[in-house]
């Protein structure tokens, strides 16, 4: 954040500040990728074609294409030349380009990730405050185990867990998987489908996120409560509850937003290990399944778009708070 | 040459945090803490007596495959998938994961210390530099990042603990250097220049011990998260195969979930149990140190 400094520019000039800020890190993470790729034992072509029978004249290609035979500085300017045309190799275990294969799981990916963002900030919101209301009791003691609880268990872990209960011992769930099989809904019933073998990966993705938010609220919370606005407020009158929900919240709801820009490279990681869990078939399960197929340019392909996801993700919860706090000027 | 600031006994600060002592009694009060400590030991103790300790060999199999819990004397935690005892297993990784976990969270404040202060010591360009890498070692997705590099370069203990120690360090950094910004205008910094110390002496004789105290609840909550990645790696089957770790034995559970739920839930419990002693461990400690300061 940068604060008072620079006090007197308008939002924008902020924005591309920080925008600016984030290409030498995109940058950065195409060279990490490349040298991966250098580095890799054996020759560089196999980390381009992965370790699957691929047609002699391809790897020809590729060598050509890359510049395999040219000095190191040449390959990577044509490598960051592909890349920045969306070109990320092809997949031979999979028979399709790699940035179209990735484009496709995304998508479901995304799906997981959002709804765990927003149901897990919403509880772990609703537990921080009713733990901060009442600092020291016993339902603020439960809180702070819960959130405990939370950081130490692997999400995989839970999640099979959850399988475990729900799918084997209840048959309340399905235990994995996108969709049901054997029988093919349409309309709201499939989504209603889709939601039904969600509920299970969201659940054990989301539970260390509510901790984390919950922790946080409750410490923003408590710290907001002793300034002196709230003071003031109370001082006028006004209801302890509309202190709480109206004030006090608004303020320590601010370091929330930028946990989720903090914290989004571990959810990515733990919708990884939960889609595995699950047979949840986005970017995770592929990801997986790339490094028993030694599928390597989907696993390059994975790397440089979750970086470049966790950038941009960064950057705008960043510049998001600053629009959001009044007291951030630019 | 000669250490004239030894001679002379220059003044520290008075950090308020007091002697070792007093920092014992405020982390005894600290009930969280004591537990976490009690953790650690249990494990620690555990990791180190395993060859006692383990009935048998983790890695015999043997015809008494998907034994449950308490159904055999031998096995009292029940066998896998090919019948290996489940109890041997699980205390010999707890040995794999405290050693990487424990070396990888070290290397990351060995690299983490450096970078801080140098940055913090030295300011301007070369501050602004080294924090630009460090922000870079902050978003790039650690798990992801890790997994390729492994799945590329093998995945021995080594491995693992340097490829984790790698990616682990920007917390540190940060925090060491915030340190280093304030100490390095104190009264004693100044006073060991004037008595003619050089700036290596400075930044690791003089200064380092007055942060350390920060450092290592860094460390310690470091080592949870290592714990952790180690055990994330082992699931997707990316531990040393030649050890046998909690990480791996989910991986292995996944497949029999159905039938032997006891493959799952004793190893999950054991990376838990770590990770929460580690995180409690941590909050003890900053307790002791600084009350006011809590890090998470």
């Amino acid at each position: 954040m940068s604060g008072a400094s620079d006090a007197g520019r308008s939002v924008w000039a902020y924005v591309l500040g920080r925008v600016l800020n984030a290409v030498p890190l995109v940058l950065g993470v195409v060279v990490v990728n490349f040298l991966l790729m250098t580095l890799a034992p054996g020759d560089p072509v196999t980390a381009l074609v992965g370790d699957y029978p691929a047609p002699a004249e391809y790897v020809e290609r590729v060598r050509q294409q890359y510049g395999l035979d040219r000095p190191v500085p040449e390959q990577l300017v044509r490598y960051v030349g592909s890349v920045l045309r969306g070109d990320l190799g092809y997949s031979f275990a999979n028979r399709q380009p790699v940035a179209t294969l990735l484009l496709e799981r995304l998508g479901r990916t995304l799906v997981l990730m959002l709804t765990t963002v927003v149901v897990a900030s919403a509880v772990g919101l609703t537990l921080g405050v009713v733990a901060a209301r009442r600092p020291h009791s016993v339902t603020d003691a439960a809180a702070t185990g819960f959130a405990l609880a939370g950081y130490a268990v692997p999400e995989f872990w839970l999640g099979q867990l959850l399988i475990l209960v729900f799918a084997v011992w209840l048959q309340w769930l399905p235990a994995g998987g996108f969709r049901s099989v054997r029988e093919s809904y349409e309309g709201f019933a499939a989504l209603l489908d889709h939601a039904r073998h969600m509920l299970l990966p969201m659940a054990a993705l989301s539970f260390r996120y509510m901790a984390i938010t919950t922790r946080l609220t409750r410490a923003s919370l408590l710290e907001v409560m002793n300034t002196q606005y709230i003071v003031a407020a109370r001082a006028r009158g006004l209801s302890e509850r509309t202190i709480l929900w109206r004030h006090a919240l608004r303020a320590a709801a601010l370091p929330v937003v930028t946990v989720i820009g903090y914290n989004f490279g571990f959810i990515v990681a733990g919708s990884a290990l939960v889609e595995t869990v699950f047979g949840w078939p986005g970017i995770g399960r592929l990801m997986y399944d790339s490094i028993f197929a030694r599928d390597y340019p989907v696993l390059l392909g994975i790397l440089l778009m979750v970086s470049v996801t966790v950038i941009v993700v960064n950057l705008v919860t960043d510049v998001l708070y600053s629009v959001l706090d009044p007291r951030v000027r630019y | 040459m000669a250490t004239p600031g030894a001679a002379v006994g220059l003044p520290r600060p008075a950090g308020g945090s007091g002697s070792a002592r007093a920092a014992w009694r405020r982390f005894r009060r600290h009930r969280g803490g004591l537990f976490g400590l009690a953790i650690v030991a249990l494990l620690v103790a555990v990791a180190v007596l395993a060859p006692v300790l383990a009935p048998h060999d983790p890695f015999t199999t043997s015809r008494n495959a998907f034994l449950p819990p308490l159904a055999s004397d031998a096995h009292p935690l029940g066998t896998d998938h090919l019948g290996r005892d489940l109890l041997s297993n699980l205390i010999w990784g707890a040995r794999v994961s405290l050693i990487v976990g424990v070396a990888a969270a070290l290397t990351a404040t060995v690299i983490g210390v450096i970078v801080g202060a140098f940055a913090g010591y030295a300011g301007g360009r070369s501050d602004e530099l080294l924090m630009r890498v460090t922000e870079f070692f902050q978003v790039i997705p650690r798990f992801v990042l890790a997994l390729i590099v492994v799945a590329f370069f093998g995945s021995g203990l080594v491995n693992l603990v340097l490829v984790i120690g790698l990616l682990s360090w920007p917390q540190t950094a940060r925090l060491v250097r915030s340190q280093y910004l304030s100490h390095k205008t104190m009264q004693y910094v100044d006073a060991g220049r004037a008595l003619g110390m050089g700036d290596l002496r400075l930044i690791f004789a003089e200064i380092l011990p007055n942060v350390m105290a920060p450092v290592l609840v860094v460390t310690s909550l470091d080592v949870a998260q290592a714990i952790l990645l180690e055990a994330s790696l082992g699931f997707f089957g990316l531990g040393d195969p030649n050890q046998p770790s909690w990480g791996a034995m989910l991986n292995a559970a996944q497949g029999y979930i159905r039938r032997a739920w006891w493959m799952s839930v004793f190893p999950g419990l054991g990376i838990s149990l770590a990770v929460l002693g580690f995180n409690l461990l941590g909050d003890g400690l900053t307790e002791a140190y600084d009350p006011r300061m809590r890090v998470r």
